[in-house]
């Protein structure tokens, strides 16, 4: 194994890799999420997307916010050479829904929204709604993880190559 | 920002190793040794330290009342003097000129300025209180795992070194080399470590 902070730094572009690559899966083969997680969910691309381009030593972020915002510029990123940094996801299963941004590098979880579980009412209360609240982040976590799992056996397979690459050049090139 | 809140951060992490048996009064004894102090009365300007979760106040690990489930949930507090410069400025001439008006002198050596200014400063810290920031950690020691609810570098950087200073156990933060290490076989490891990255448009 290497050493961690060494690992951190040249592992980053797995991370970014993951995000864009989960952005063309859920534009094109939603139902694979469903397969690798064993859960019917429904992925969503959220409020926020970054993307870095560090070709050619220099570095390009674009942003994208909104709730209602187009992600043509995005397209066009990952045209220039860009890759997905962070991706503000939602994910529903039945009625609830949970968001958060992930971010590539790290794959950390911020502004993590759960479905809304019971109020605290008395002392006695919060307990269960600590129960409640992990067995919600422990849901998302599980998702992430399988996702991430699956996107590695990919990765590391002919098949990133041979079939996802000229997939998603096919599709930011349309 | 915590377990609790309506909008969180998590950074996971695996620990490494076990504590001693038996695990709950080593655990407690950690805990209770290495608490928050208050520094409020104090002219010390930062104090690190554990503190309970339901109470992040006024730490109390007695009675297990951090374990919920199969879970160690407590939290880490850091709490900081923060002294405005203008402040310190304000209050550093103000004491120049007194000390001149009363030694009668025309100006002040360097070793004087720099005894006003630590006064000052001493003053000051003794004045105004700590700002607290708590931050949760949830800690499933049968399979290894912790997250600690903040994203934000300062605090995951003093938290894993007061972790390890505290239980004698590292922290391996989970990144995607970390988490795919997890996961992979031996031989895909070995393809790992040869992964350059992906050029789509090339």
């Amino acid at each position: 194994m290497l050493d961690i902070s060494v690992a951190y730094n040249r592992y980053k572009f797995l991370g970014n890799e993951f995000l864009s690559w989960l952005w063309y899966v859920m534009e094109h083969e939603p139902d694979r999420l469903n397969a690798v997680t064993d859960d019917n969910i429904q992925f969503t691309i959220g409020n926020r997307m970054v993307l870095e381009n560090a070709a050619h030593n220099a570095s390009e972020t674009v942003t994208i916010k909104g709730d209602d915002a187009g992600l043509e510029e995005g397209i066009l990123a990952l045209r220039k050479g860009a890759f997905v940094t962070e991706l503000n996801l939602m994910i529903a299963e039945d009625e609830k829904q949970w968001q958060f941004t992930i971010k590539g590098e790290s794959l950390n979880i911020t502004g993590l929204k759960v479905p809304e579980s019971g109020r605290i009412e008395t002392r006695e209360d919060i307990e269960g709604a600590v129960l409640e609240k992990i067995f919600l982040y422990e849901k998302i976590m599980g998702w992430i993880d399988a996702v991430y799992a699956f996107f590695l056996g990919v990765r590391l397979s002919s098949e990133w190559d041979d079939v996802v690459i000229p997939q998603i050049k096919k599709w930011i090139l349309q | 920002m915590g377990i609790l809140s309506s909008n969180a951060s998590i950074a996971r992490y695996q620990v490494l190793g076990q504590l001693p048996d038996p695990v709950m009064e080593t655990l407690t004894r950690f805990l209770s040794q290495h608490a928050i102090e208050e520094i409020d009365a104090e002219s010390i300007d930062k104090s690190i330290g554990w503190t309970s979760f339901e109470n992040p106040f006024k730490p109390d690990f007695s009675q297990s009342s951090f374990v919920i489930g199969v879970y160690f949930l407590f939290s880490f507090r850091i709490d900081k003097k923060a002294i405005p410069a203008k402040v310190v400025t304000k209050q550093y001439l103000l004491e120049m000129e007194r000390r001149l008006k009363d030694s009668g002198k025309e100006s002040l050596s360097r070793n004087e300025k720099k005894q006003i200014k630590e006064d000052v400063l001493h003053q000051l810290s003794l004045r105004i209180p700590a700002t607290p920031n708590v931050f949760d950690i949830l800690w499933n020691y049968e399979k290894s795992t912790l997250w600690f609810f903040s994203t934000q570098k300062s605090a995951n950087e003093e938290f894993e070194s007061f972790f390890t200073k505290t239980f004698k156990l590292n922290l391996i933060r989970r990144f995607p080399y970390t988490a795919a290490m997890d996961v992979l076989t031996d031989v895909q490891k070995d393809m790992l470590e040869k992964l350059a990255p992906s050029h789509i448009m090339e």
